[in-house]
């Protein structure tokens, strides 16, 4: 496994894929390369919700239902194509709550069936739960294995670790997932394991499936100490993707024609 | 005190409204409600401030779920919850109206239940927005108080009901006709203090400073800051 195509050629049709949220660590050179290779009917998962990564994806017709907290764009506004696509009913839209699938993948992680969670019971997203139980007024919600966790690292190493310092909830949904391909910054020669400084920040090569570098390779989003989220390329793209044609027009230009380089200009 | 943009107006009542308060978390797209908080935050050193989707620096090193775990455990004292929808009982709707669909319920379904002072925050304040009964309740609990870009209300534990406590940028009966629905009147309902001179001062200096990183958008817009 090399490159992000490599990675995007090795997530199935149909998959239940694992994304973070914008903020976390998205592998968004991957996301690119699964529109290039005209993915079909991938199930989204959002850890706990999904932002630019899901909104290109479903724009572009590679996803057939999404189970998440929450798809927005932040300070770029409503996810447009995620919006238009739930209201005309393309996609199916399991709609939960932030705890509650960062629960069911703890669930997964431990490998036991079930667990429970306080609160929620209020909330109408249980009536369109049936996987949702309510027991000794606590939710019991299912343990959640998805197909593949993907993200992006800022490190990997030769032993094939990776880096994601403080976005532990990368961990778990590795931990939790069948697959976990990463896409990083840079290699570090030798075993972070090794390093007491790097360790804490590490997801052990037991859980991770591939790796594939990938410079900028979360941009327009952003890895914490090495590059910031490029607001301007999100508002242009949040403006952009309003209408199919003006989405069509974004992905022309900036996912379908290659790039020499993955930095935006 | 000079003009004010009515951004400063809500953060200032924020920052009253978390006094007392030792830890304040902040979720996705809060920028007025971080601004308030951190303004309360100079005169209240003891208040904590956590920033869920802080870019650099962020507080949680367990990941994002460390918010709900704290909440769980009573850790949390104040949260902001908003809505497409709120109503009467203080249910809020962020998943779909009239057709339209929202961005989803984000944690709210657990936080609102879970954070024994919630303040609900929601600037448009129309007959849209604040309506008789949501049309689907992404999540019920007990509010601190609901604040919009025209009214502050205070929430009645006993008689589950909204009531008035001041308006601003509008007059009673303007709230009156924009409410979708009933609500108690305080007696001395009367009109929002505007912010002082040093709370502007404090909101255009290390305020904005500090909120400019994680909202730059409304940074730039109300304070000029790129």
């Amino acid at each position: 496994m090399r490159t992000p195509a490599d990675i995007a050629a090795a997530i199935a049709d149909g998959a239940l894929l694992a994304l973070p949220p914008d903020y976390s660590l998205v592998s968004m050179e991957t996301v690119r390369a699964l529109i290039r290779r005209r993915a079909k009917n991938l199930r989204l998962l959002g850890v706990p919700i999904l932002g630019m990564s899901a909104d290109l994806l479903i724009g572009a017709g590679c996803v057939a239902e999404v189970e998440t907290s929450a798809v927005s764009l932040g300070e770029a506004g409503l996810a447009p194509r995620f919006t238009e696509a739930a209201e005309k009913g393309e996609i199916v839209v399991r709609d939960a709550t932030c705890p509650a699938i960062h629960t069911a993948l703890q669930a997964a992680e431990k490998g036991v069936p079930y667990i429970p969670l306080p609160g929620v019971l209020g909330s109408d997203l249980v009536k369109f739960r049936p996987d949702w139980k309510v027991e000794n007024d606590l939710l019991i919600v299912p343990a959640l294995r998805p197909d593949v966790a993907l993200f992006h690292a800022r490190w990997a190493d030769e032993a094939g670790n990776v880096w994601v310092g403080r976005r532990r909830e990368l961990a778990t949904v590795a931990h939790a997932a069948k697959q976990t391909f990463v896409t990083f910054e840079e290699l570090r020669k030798g075993d972070m394991l090794e390093d007491e400084l790097l360790a804490p920040g590490v997801i052990s090569s037991t859980y991770i499936t591939g790796i594939a570098q990938a410079p900028r390779g979360a941009w327009p989003l952003g890895v914490a100490g090495v590059y910031g989220v490029d607001d301007a390329h999100l508002s242009l793209y949040a403006k952009a993707a309003k209408t199919r044609e003006g989405f069509q027009r974004y992905l022309d230009e900036w996912v379908l024609t290659p790039r020499k380089s993955f930095s935006p200009a | 005190m000079g003009p004010y943009a009515k951004e400063e107006l809500l953060a200032c009542v924020i920052a009253r409204l978390v006094e007392g308060s030792r830890h304040a978390a902040i979720g996705a797209s809060s920028p007025i409600p971080a601004s308030g908080c951190y303004l309360s935050r100079i005169t209240n050193p003891q208040l904590r401030v956590s920033l869920q989707q802080r870019r650099a620096a962020n507080p949680f090193t367990e990941g994002s779920r460390e918010l709900f775990d704290l909440a769980g455990q009573g850790r949390i004292d104040t949260f902001f919850l908003g809505g497409a929808q709120i109503d009467g009982t203080g249910a809020i709707n962020l998943v779909r109206a009239e057709g339209r669909r929202f961005p989803g319920s984000f944690g709210s379904a657990f936080m609102y239940p879970m954070v024994p002072g919630t303040i609900l925050f929601r600037e448009e304040h129309s007959r849209r927005t604040l309506v008789p009964k949501v049309e689907f309740v992404s999540a019920r609990g007990t509010p601190r108080a609901l604040l919009t870009g025209k009214a502050l209300f205070s929430w009645q534990k006993e008689k589950k009901r909204f009531r008035l406590e001041s308006f601003h940028h509008s007059t009673k009966q303007e709230v009156a006709e924009l409410t979708g629905f009933e609500y108690d009147v305080s007696p001395d309902v009367k009109e929002t203090p505007p912010p002082t001179d040093e709370e502007l001062s404090l909101l255009r200096g290390p305020v904005a400073k500090q909120v400019a990183p994680d909202y730059p958008e409304f940074a730039r817009r109300v304070w000029g800051l790129s």
